[in-house]
């Protein structure tokens, strides 16, 4: 049987590619994926802990209704992360986080 | 049976995460995202999550990477392509932090798994139930609230991509 231990090293696993991603790429927008990898891996932890503290008579949900609402959040953090990108992309017309650097010193 | 679909449905989420986060063009990297996401999916219900699952696919695999792909293609990144240079300590460090935690993470194997195992609950079509029951007796002010967070994300990113068509000097130097 697969126990959780292997469930988390999968979550860990994934939030480590996403962590690699956000430190590694320069195009804002793969940045912003890879932080959608982060936030997948936590919600699969925490459906796996909900999943396996779960007994016969007792149904433990509250785990993935908070994976229901990390999933919402994770929508409107999108909708207007993206219309922040465009709004900066036409102001200087670049994503690139190298050139981005007004605020540098 | 279980554990061959755990590892290979895992094995597709880590390597489509992977050529997502590594590939050159924005447009592949969305691609893999959504195989990555339906990876996901399948591992939610492998813990019997079936309507997370559904969420799973219908917000993330069809909102989400569409909104993405649908920015990707506006803003035409490869048109104003710059010269790709090589930052080594920027490299260097992330390549660490990357093995650093991937290290920490193997090191949950370490753990005994004897006592970390599935008991099998009641039917599915009752998960559900309580799955709705919590949804809107316990957890009632929150979805109240949830609702009310999109409104305002919602607003906000109508401002947001009104207010910089009125922006004054950058727009006139173009």
């Amino acid at each position: 049987m697969i126990s959780l231990n292997e469930y988390l090293t999968v979550a860990g696993l994934l939030f480590s590619i996403g962590f690699l991603g956000v430190l590694l790429r320069k195009n804002t927008l793969v940045m912003f994926m890879s932080l959608e990898f982060m936030l997948n891996a936590a919600n699969l932890a925490l459906v796996a802990f909900s999943r396996y503290n779960a007994t016969a008579d007792r149904t433990m949900m509250d785990g993935n209704i908070f994976v229901f609402f990390i999933i919402t959040v994770a929508a409107a953090e999108v909708a207007v992360g993206l219309a922040i990108i465009v709004a900066l992309f036409k102001q200087k017309n670049t994503v690139m986080v190298n050139e981005l650097n007004t605020l540098n010193g | 049976m279980v554990e061959f679909l755990f590892y290979l449905f895992s094995s597709i989420t880590l390597l489509s995460a992977l050529m997502c986060v590594t590939n050159r063009q924005a447009v592949n990297g969305a691609m893999f995202m959504i195989v990555a996401f339906v990876g996901m999916a399948a591992l939610f219900i492998l813990l019997e999550a079936y309507f997370l699952a559904a969420v799973q696919v219908l917000v993330y695999a069809g909102a989400v990477v569409v909104l993405f792909l649908f920015i990707i293609m506006l803003l035409d990144l490869d048109k104003n392509k710059i010269k790709f240079t090589i930052n080594i300590p920027t490299y260097v460090a992330s390549l660490t932090a990357f093995a650093l935690l991937t290290v920490a993470v193997l090191k949950i194997f370490g753990t005994d798994s004897t006592t970390n195992q599935m008991v099998t609950v009641e039917s599915k079509a009752s998960a559900l139930i309580n799955f709705g029951r919590l949804l809107f007796t316990k957890y009632m002010l929150v979805f109240q609230v949830s609702g009310f967070l999109l409104l305002i994300a919602m607003i906000g990113v109508i401002i947001l991509s009104k207010k910089t068509n009125t922006l004054p000097e950058e727009q006139t130097n173009d």
